[in-house]
């Protein structure tokens, strides 16, 4: 019994937030039962030498992604739109603060 | 259209997918970038992948023994505090890795259930006892100062996800190897007997360390393959040679001798030659001879057990809350 309900606990993906100023990064994933023990639980795991002044966590089966075959199709769009980079427009060299 | 040209179309389809698959992972390890867990990927990669990631992890589960023994009778409160740290991490180091090799398709319990029962293998140090204060020194200079070496490579493996997880590990095991190396320092500036106390872990702990880096290349056949897949870097044999480079200097700083008597400097190669390790000691104590080799296994279980009720009342007060929301969520959903 005591292994089923250890197998149920669900996976939980955590962001820490570094300092102020900062984004929430993914530092990693944990088991927990629920959300109150996930955050304690990563308060443990991913924060015991000030790598955060805020956590958060959320149930790893509640993440959509795109699909990894998909890669080309879903990410065509910017190739070949390079004057959207500052770097396509090169006549200005030379002048300053442009 | 008959079913089975039905079955015949969906196998070629399932063929040349694989084939696409094999070429984009392929064209990704020879880019010497990295493979994510949703990817691709041959078989016999993540089989080994699996097997090495939660054999690591279940070193470090098993590793907090032989320390964390002494973590009642350290001499001090600043070392007790010190080492319950060390011992803490390392549990943290099961976990990141245990989080990696589930990304690989294996769950958790899966893995913890191959630990208790016998069937995965673990680090055969761990199967040491430490004896002494000293040994905790030993330990931490030797054994996590062997496992930087291992692991600082392991960094930039071809599995992401492992990858992360050995970034973080080796942030943490600087502070492990340094607080050994003082351990051993202290006691070596010490009284005669805290001298000969340090001397004899480093004497114990020296070989089977050596040892951490695994048998020699000749007799490693699955290297070469974790090498093509950029699972491994360096060989077997090439990291032990660093490690022993590293450490005879650290031991001068000592003031502690390493006991092996054909240990010298090699000017024509630029590095030190050392003697032939004990390989039938190493091969018994994985098998299970080791002098702790069932003792780590019955504390490993013990604590399993021992957590049970914990875990049980945290799965029931979740699910008991979980409930209640619902009941709230359904009356209001019946007031309105
Ligand atoms: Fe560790
Ligand atoms: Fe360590």
């Amino acid at each position: 019994m005591t292994e089923s309900l250890n197998a149920s606990w669900p996976l939980w993906e955590v962001f820490v937030r570094s300092s102020r100023g900062l984004s929430h990064v993914h530092a990693g994933s944990l088991h927990a039962p629920d959300a109150t023990m996930a955050l304690r639980n990563a308060r443990d795991l991913y924060t015991r030498r000030n790598e955060g002044t805020s956590v958060w966590v959320m149930p790893s089966d509640s993440i959509s992604s795109s699909d990894p075959d998909s890669k080309g199709g879903f990410f065509e769009s910017p190739q070949g739109k390079d004057f959207r980079h500052a770097t396509y427009y090169t006549k200005s060299e030379g002048v300053k603060h442009l | 259209m008959s079913t089975t040209s039905q079955h015949s179309d969906a196998a070629v389809a399932d063929i040349e997918a694989e084939r696409a698959g094999q070429q984009r992972f392929d064209e990704i390890i020879a880019a010497d970038s990295r493979i994510e867990p949703r990817d691709w990927m041959p078989a016999g990669y993540r089989k080994t992948l699996v097997r090495q990631i939660s054999q690591h992890a279940h070193s470090e589960i098993i590793g907090m023994q032989p320390e964390a023994n002494w973590i009642t009778r350290a001499p001090s409160l600043k070392r007790k505090m010190i080492l319950m740290a060390k011992v803490q991490d390392e549990a943290g180091h099961g976990l990141y890795l245990y989080s990696a090799a589930e990304t690989l398709g294996t769950s958790r319990e899966e893995m913890v259930q191959q630990l208790l029962s016998g069937k995965a293998k673990y680090s055969s140090i761990f199967n040491y006892p430490a004896r002494s204060w000293a040994d905790v020194g030993a330990i931490g200079w030797l054994v996590d100062g062997a496992a930087i070496q291992n692991q600082v490579p392991l960094c930039r493996a071809s599995y992401a996800p492992y990858g992360r997880a050995m970034v973080r590990v080796c942030k943490e095991e600087s502070f492990h190897q340094r607080q050994g190396w003082e351990i051993l320092l202290e006691l070596s500036n010490g009284t005669p007997e805290q001298k000969q106390m340090a001397q004899d872990a480093v004497n114990r702990f020296y070989g089977p360390a050596l040892q951490m880096f695994g048998p020699p290349d000749d007799d490693s056949p699955n290297s070469q393959q974790s090498m093509a897949w950029n699972i491994k870097r360096f060989s077997n044999d090439e990291l032990r040679q660093r490690f022993v480079d590293m450490i005879v200097p650290q031991a001068e700083a000592l003031g502690l001798t390493l006991p092996d008597p054909d240990l010298k400097w090699n000017e024509e190669r630029g590095h030190y030659d050392f003697g032939e390790l004990d390989w039938d000691e190493f091969m018994s104590v994985i098998k299970g001879n080791g002098p702790c080799n069932v003792q780590r296994m019955q504390h490993r279980r013990e604590a399993h057990e021992n957590g049970a009720w914990v875990r049980e009342a945290a799965a029931a007060y979740a699910e008991k809350q979980a409930r209640r929301q619902q009941d709230a969520a359904d009356a209001h959903l019946i007031g309105a």
